[in-house]
């Protein structure tokens, strides 16, 4: 029998279920055939074996907002989560990447927004919620009142030997992170092998991707700069309320569509306008694909469709990769 | 000063006026553009190729960004405060400037049209 060696491959797929993003990281041998045999039973004598997991990206929900683009509100926000709580293989954990609120400068209104949001994602199984703001959150006031609801805007924690960076572009009412939040973010990876997952969730696109219409970060080549030296990189984003995938020579990036209304592609549309409203279809372009609001009786749901967006796959090396799936979670 | 240099002078002037070179001693066009929530006035602006411009910002209300990275324009305009940058555009097109500082729910909507021809 050929020996296998050390090496092993850490899978992340995403699928796009019309619910935001579900990401399974698997390790290689999940895989079937006989060299995925070999290398499970040489794990379990190793005392190696790691499960798989699986966790879901969310964004741009906007609780509060209530407009032509989307007269419907938190309809598709709460439809996500009955889905996601459907699924057949329960995520560990959700990511929420921006804008949960819009913003309102009513007294005491846009605490009450959060609060709503937070009704509505407690309603998710999965046991972890984690999140980071969008500018509708925290762009008017540095962030504070975000912070004394749902916690720090920027952070990391470990899980299953990824590791998952939360980084704030929004809080200095600038599309910028900031030279503060980039030394404590080059502090934070100092710690990691490059072969090290590591996925960052933010809000704004990491790079130039519409700066006509806001969509970037004026340091995301900073940030990208402190990701360069390791090889497994997944960027997460919301903000610009659609599926977006870009790579580049250290990273992926992925957007999720929104939970409210969409924006066009715009490569094609002259101006960043919503999406219009259709109410045949009042959930066509969000996040979310199955259900059909006003629906006649007997109207059977519509399958959800996938699709299959593959993450940073690399090769890890050496036993480095063995030590980080097995460190226990920090989450 | 001989008749043909001085009609050669002339020439010179009337070229240099011709083509926009401000003379020795004068200032640039102002364009005065004011910020508030949520709209640029005016909300297009025409420039020549080559010419050398003065804009002048100011905000009724809070501040704002006032963005173009095509043309080097980042700008912060605050409250009670003029903000001036000198700018010369060498490449014709129009160009979409942005309010970069989020100043509320309109925010997206603050754009200005810089169009150079």
């Amino acid at each position: 029998m050929k020996a296998v060696d050390r090496r092993t491959f850490l899978r992340i797929a995403g699928m796009s279920l019309g619910a935001g993003a579900l990401y399974r990281v698997a390790p290689a041998w999940a895989s079937d055939g006989p060299a995925a045999e070999t290398a499970r039973r040489q794990a379990e004598t190793n005392g190696e074996a790691v499960t798989p997991f699986t966790f879901v990206q969310l964004s741009d929900t906007h609780v509060g907002f209530a407009g032509p683009p989307n007269p419907t509100g938190t309809r598709a926000f709460e439809r996500a989560v009955e889905i996601v709580n459907a699924l057949p293989v329960q995520p560990e954990l959700v990511l929420f990447t921006g804008d949960l609120t819009h913003e309102s400068e009513v007294p005491g209104e846009h605490a009450a927004r959060m609060k709503r949001f937070g009704e509505i994602a407690s309603r998710l199984r999965a046991p972890a919620r984690k999140m980071v703001p969008g500018e509708h959150d925290a762009g008017l006031d540095g962030g504070a009142l975000y912070r004394s609801v749902f916690g720090e805007t920027s952070y990391s924690f470990d899980h299953r030997g990824v590791h998952f960076v939360a980084l704030d572009n929004v809080s200095r009412a600038k599309p910028e992170v900031g030279a503060a939040q980039l030394a404590w973010m080059k502090q934070d990876l100092a710690r990691f092998p490059a072969t090290a997952p590591i996925v960052v969730f933010t809000h704004r696109p990491l790079f130039d991707l519409k700066p006509d219409w806001e969509w970037f970060t004026r340091d995301g080549d900073a940030v990208m700069a402190v990701l360069a030296p390791f090889e497994n990189v997944t960027v997460l984003y919301g903000h610009i309320h659609r599926e977006d995938v870009r790579r580049d020579a250290h990273a992926v990036h992925y957007a999720a569509r929104s939970l409210i209304f969409a924006f066009p592609d715009p490569a094609k549309a002259p101006d960043k306008k919503p999406v219009a409203f259709d109410q045949e279809r009042p959930f066509r372009n969000l996040g979310l694909r199955t259900v059909r609001c006003g629906a006649a009786a007997g109207t059977s749901p519509r399958s959800v469709s996938c699709e299959e967006v593959e993450l940073s796959m690399r090769r890890y090396s050496g036993t480095e990769g063995f030590a980080q799936v097995l460190k226990p979670s920090s989450l | 000063m001989t008749s043909a240099a001085r009609r050669t002078c002339l020439a010179l002037l009337a070229s240099l006026l011709a083509t926009g070179a401000p003379a020795r001693g004068a200032e640039p066009r102002v364009v005065e553009i004011v910020a508030r929530r949520f709209e640029f006035s005016p909300a297009l602006i025409t420039l020549k190729k080559g010419e050398t411009v003065t804009l002048r910002l100011k905000s009724l209300d809070v501040t704002h960004g006032f963005f173009q990275k095509a043309l080097g324009i980042d700008l912060e305009i605050e409250p009670g405060k003029v903000t001036e940058m000198t700018l010369t555009p060498l490449t014709e097109g129009r160009y979409l400037t942005i309010c970069d500082h989020f100043c509320g729910s309109g925010h997206g909507s603050m754009k200005l049209t810089i169009v150079v021809e």
